[in-house]
């Protein structure tokens, strides 16, 4: 029963190997085998986003992978996103925009993120929106993620309203 | 005056960790020796257990123990409630009934999740089907069955389904439980209008991102427990907690550590956490269960599902004279912790803003066999205010006024606060009609009505829908806090409320920041672990800043006299000799100085390094100490406020129906609200735009649904929808500030708003868009199909 496959996983940048249940998904080897807790699981039908890593350049949801599959693959996660005590400007645009609330879609949210301006550096606010509505978000309403992204890609923000812009 | 850094729009200090993955959710937590807990529910709504054979997932390696609920039972009492009601026993795991589907009916402990899952899988449960108990007006007249066969309600009833019925408004005396309806009979009487309408709030799932979860850990020999959950009030797990395992308080450690997302579902202490701390003390092993996002949709608890039968009486010139509500809160199969409650708090909503001279609401809260109900973001407000609203728009329609006029010719007057209503509550301050022209203005109310108009003449199916709300914060009874200046300075500070997305770390250093005169950097706020914060009540109802800000500041006044004290001292005769008294002292970047005497100074560092000393070790320095003072500089202090404080807000938005798919679009939404002084606006900004989406998601997108046999037939999030980026346009907000006469601050509270005007805003603004076809009023959820029919010559 618990045939167990080698395989060989470069994550952040490091080579891992290990020998893994047929089944078991990709999401759980970053949290459980490599204590990579930063990808998220928040579904189990591949909706909501939470997982996204980046699978050989490509944002994948890693709930939807198993590891097996990953083997020989080159894996990003959230938290080989930036060199450490560095951050990238996908991260320091929700920080600055209060892209964030409870944090716990964030990882997948900015990994989308940065998928979409390397497909698109320039979007419009729609491509925006579509570009991350793999990605759910319980907290936000999604206006101040959008405000990120744009953020992040140089633009000028369009959706500062309200309190907040009153502010500057 | 407020305090500097009131009102700053300052970025997060919790978003450094969340932006790099860095944050320990439930799941994270990884204890030597833990294993893992996987529960058999049951896949029928309503059945006696014939049998349950737990043979062959015992047998399974990696597993080490099996229980049913009966065994359970023997070691686990029935679960405690919040509300003094009387309630039917409530076990965490079914014993010999099952009452929905997704009840537990047994746990597996095990080596890991997968090995526990296969284990749980191959757990088999005879049932004999009882007939499901799905529509709540049946359920009243106890068709086709009664859940609670042995359960008395509070009216003294047996064999009903009936859980509680409670009158509410004018001519009723609840000290006497007499009821005199002349008033509102009188008001309904002599109205020139009367308008009748059955609506449904329906029911819907929190879908917090993090699903629920809990790490429990006895350690038997300390016969202690810490336990790690996704809650929103670990000193509330703590004490119901320490109350079923039979153990003190004191030996109880509870643990908030980041918690994805709450909106009021992990208020509740469930079956699930009971079961995990109750087996771990009986094995002696930590243990930890991690909800699946489906077991999420059965086995966390549903929101809403209030329906209402409204009538609403006034003159021609549109001036409410009565309200009349019969409310059937559908509470699924169990009361949870604050199951009862919620539906109550709809009552007292049914004034609105509104000068309403009679009120009359009857609310039965009724038992089927569904998840159990309980608060989600709003918690019974949004029901009580969408039925108001869509009463008013009604009423706007039928008498051919502006929705926005007709709300002004009802509002209550600024001179009027505070204002008792008649349905119960009393208003701390309010000045609506700013708001509403704020709202206007922003949105350009004349210009969408021409802009409709045209497009309408032009076959588009377009609609305008406004609503006016108010929302009752800061309830849940007192907070707590401690300020503490350390030796070198730095301060921390502790609170009771458990954010879990609001931001706390930030908006509470940021008054302690203006009152002490300290850089928010050398200020930590701890939250969440009843080790650390011996004290306090948790994050829900939109209370956080009302009561666990305001207590903040009360214990950092408590520190800044004490430090006063000290520093007045360390000045010594300069001081005495400019007349100054510790009033006289400003904290301000770091110093503390006399006023009009800025060279009479010490650095905050240094009076915090004496306030250590205390008398001998000054002594022996050469130095006095304050007559009486001794060393420290640590207060604490319990606060809350004496009412609840009421913000409100004018929500606006345009929606367009296509005509060959019925598929409404949101085109545009304006929310201008006020809830007082605003700490942090970027803050306050998100709140809404997260209750707006959860309104807007009520009435377009989401809906639990069950099938007649008691099936849950949006199981996942594959059938159950909630919202993405591309469902929404942007945003438009404004703001206008009425403070509250109940805080020191001001500030009223705004984490639920959102949810409560875009609702029926937006159901408005569909009955608008398809008003051409004669439709008056328009079921939730807003399915295009429902849509569709309308346009084509059906009523939906």
């Amino acid at each position: 029963m618990s045939n167990r496959i080698p395989i060989s996983v470069t994550v952040n940048g490091k080579v891992h190997e290990a020998e893994v249940e047929p089944r078991l998904l990709l999401a759980h080897f970053l949290r459980e085998d490599l204590g990579l807790t930063g990808t998220h699981i928040g579904c189990d039908t591949t909706q909501c986003g939470a997982c996204t890593v980046f699978v050989d350049g490509q944002s994948a949801k890693s709930c939807t992978i198993f590891a097996v599959q990953a083997d020989g693959s080159d894996v990003m996660t959230i938290e080989g996103l930036a060199p450490e005590g560095a951050l990238h400007p996908m991260q320091e645009g929700f920080w600055e925009e209060h892209g964030l609330q409870c944090g716990y879609c964030t990882p997948g949210m900015i990994m989308s993120g940065v998928n979409l301006l390397n497909e698109n550096p320039n979007p419009t606010e729609q491509e925006i929106r579509e570009g991350i509505s793999g990605n759910l978000c319980r907290c936000t309403g999604y206006q101040h993620i959008v405000n990120a992204i744009q953020n992040a890609a140089g633009q000028t923000v369009t959706g500062h309203v309200g309190a907040a812009a009153k502010k500057g | 005056m407020l305090p500097k850094l009131v009102g700053a729009r300052i970025k997060r200090r919790e978003d450094p960790r969340l932006i790099q993955g860095r944050g320990t959710y439930v799941d994270d937590v990884k204890l030597s020796g833990m294993l893992h807990l996987a529960f058999k529910r049951s896949d029928i709504a309503h059945g006696k257990i014939l049998s349950i054979d737990t043979s062959a997932a015992a047998a399974m390696p990696g597993v080490t123990a099996v229980y049913t609920g009966a065994q359970v039972k023997e070691f686990l009492g029935p679960m405690p409630i919040g509300t003094p009601f009387p309630a039917p026993a409530h076990y965490s795991m079914a014993v010999d009934t099952v009452r929905y589907g997704g009840e537990p009916v047994a746990v597996v402990v095990a080596a890991d999740r997968y090995v526990a899952r296969d284990a749980a899988d191959a757990i088999v449960v005879e049932f004999e089907t009882l007939p499901a108990v799905m529509d709540p007006e049946a359920a009243l007249a106890g068709k086709p069955a009664v859940l609670h066969p042995g359960f008395t309600n509070m009216m003294g009833q047996s064999d009903t389904n009936l859980a509680l019925m409670i009158p509410a408004g004018t001519g009723v005396d609840m000290a006497t439980m007499t009821v005199d309806n002349t008033a509102i009979d009188d008001a309904f009487a002599k109205a020139e209008v009367v308008i009748s309408q059955r609506m449904l709030n329906h029911r819907l799932a929190p879908t917090a991102m993090e699903a629920r979860g809990v790490v429990a850990h006895y350690e038997p020999g300390k016969d202690e427990i810490t336990i790690w959950s996704s809650t929103q009030n670990p000193h509330m797990v703590r004490s119901n907690m320490a109350a079923l395992l039979g153990m003190g308080e004191n030996k109880v450690r509870v643990i908030a550590p980041e918690v994805g997302g709450g909106f009021g579902a992990k208020i509740n202490i469930y079956g699930e956490d009971y079961v995990a701390a109750a087996i771990s003390k009986q094995l002696g092993l930590p243990l930890k269960w991690i909800e699946d996002r489906s077991e999420a949709f059965v086995a966390t608890t549903h929101g809403r599902d209030i329906l209402a039968y409204i009538d609403i009486a006034a003159t021609k010139e549109g001036k409410v004279l009565g309200l009349r509500a019969k409310l059937i809160a559908d509470i699924g199969a169990y009361e949870m912790l604050l199951t009862a409650l919620v539906p109550t708090l709809t009552n007292g909503m049914l004034s609105c803003v509104y000068d309403i001279p009679a009120i009359r609401a009857e609310l039965y809260e009724v038992f089927t066999n569904k998840t159990p109900t309980d608060a989600y973001r709003g918690a019974g407000r949004p029901e009580g205010i969408y039925f108001v609203e869509r009463a008013m728009d009604m009423l706007a329609r039928e008498l051919d006024i502006d929705p926005a006029e007709l709300r002004r010719r009802n509002f209550i007057q600024p001179d009027q606060f505070p204002f008792l209503t008649q349905a119960g509550n009393q208003y701390d301050s309010g000045n609506y009609e700013p708001t509403l022209d704020l709202a206007l203005k922003l949105s350009d109310w004349e210009g969408l009505k021409r802009f409709r108009n045209e497009a309408r003449a032009g076959g588009r199916l377009i609609g305008l829908g406004l609503a006016f709300y108010v929302e009752i914060c800061g309830i849940g009874g007192w907070e707590h806090a401690t300020v503490t200046v350390e030796r070198d300075g730095r301060v921390s500070a502790t609170t009771g409320t458990s954010p879990h997305g609001q931001g706390h770390e930030t908006t509470f250093a940021q008054l302690i920041s203006g009152q002490l005169g300290v850089p928010m950097e050398n200020i930590t706020i701890e939250h969440g672990d009843t080790a650390v914060v011996r004290h306090g009540t948790g994050t829900f109802g939109s209370r956080s800043q009302v009561s666990g800000g305001t207590v903040m500041m009360i214990a950092g006044d408590k520190v800044k006299d004490r430090m006063a004290k000290f520093a007045a001292h360390m000045l010594g005769a300069p001081f005495e000799d400019v007349g100054a008294t510790e009033e006289d002292l400003l904290f301000e970047d770091g110093m503390i100085s006399v006023k009009g005497s800025p060279g009479l100074s010490k650095s905050f560092q240094e009076v915090a390094g004496f306030a250590y000393l205390g008398a001998g070790n000054a002594a022996a320095a050469g130095m006095t100490y304050p007559a009486g003072m001794q060393a420290g500089l640590s207060e604490e202090a319990f606060w809350e406020p004496g009412g609840a404080t009421f913000p409100f807000g004018c929500h606006i938005s345009m929606v367009e129906v296509d005509r060959d798919t019925g598929e409404m679009k949101l085109l545009k939404m304006f929310a201008v609200d006020d809830c007082g002084t605003i700490v942090n606006p970027l803050i306050v900004d998100g709140q809404i735009h997260g209750g707006l989406a959860q309104g807007i998601g009520q009435a377009m997108i989401e809906e639990v649904v069950y099938d007649e046999d008691g099936q849950l037939l949006t199981g996942s999030l594959m059938d159950y929808a909630i919202p993405r980026a591309t469902d929404f346009p942007h945003f438009d907000l404004d703001n206008t500030v009425t403070t509250s006469p109940l805080t020191p601050l001001g500030t009223k509270g705004i984490g639920e708003a959102g949810t409560l005007g875009s609702t029926p805003c937006i159901v408005n603004a569909a009955v608008d868009a398809l008003s051409p076809f004669g439709v008056k009023h328009i079921e939730m959820m807003l399915r295009p199909e429902k849509l569709w029919k309308i346009i084509n010559g059906g009523q939906a």
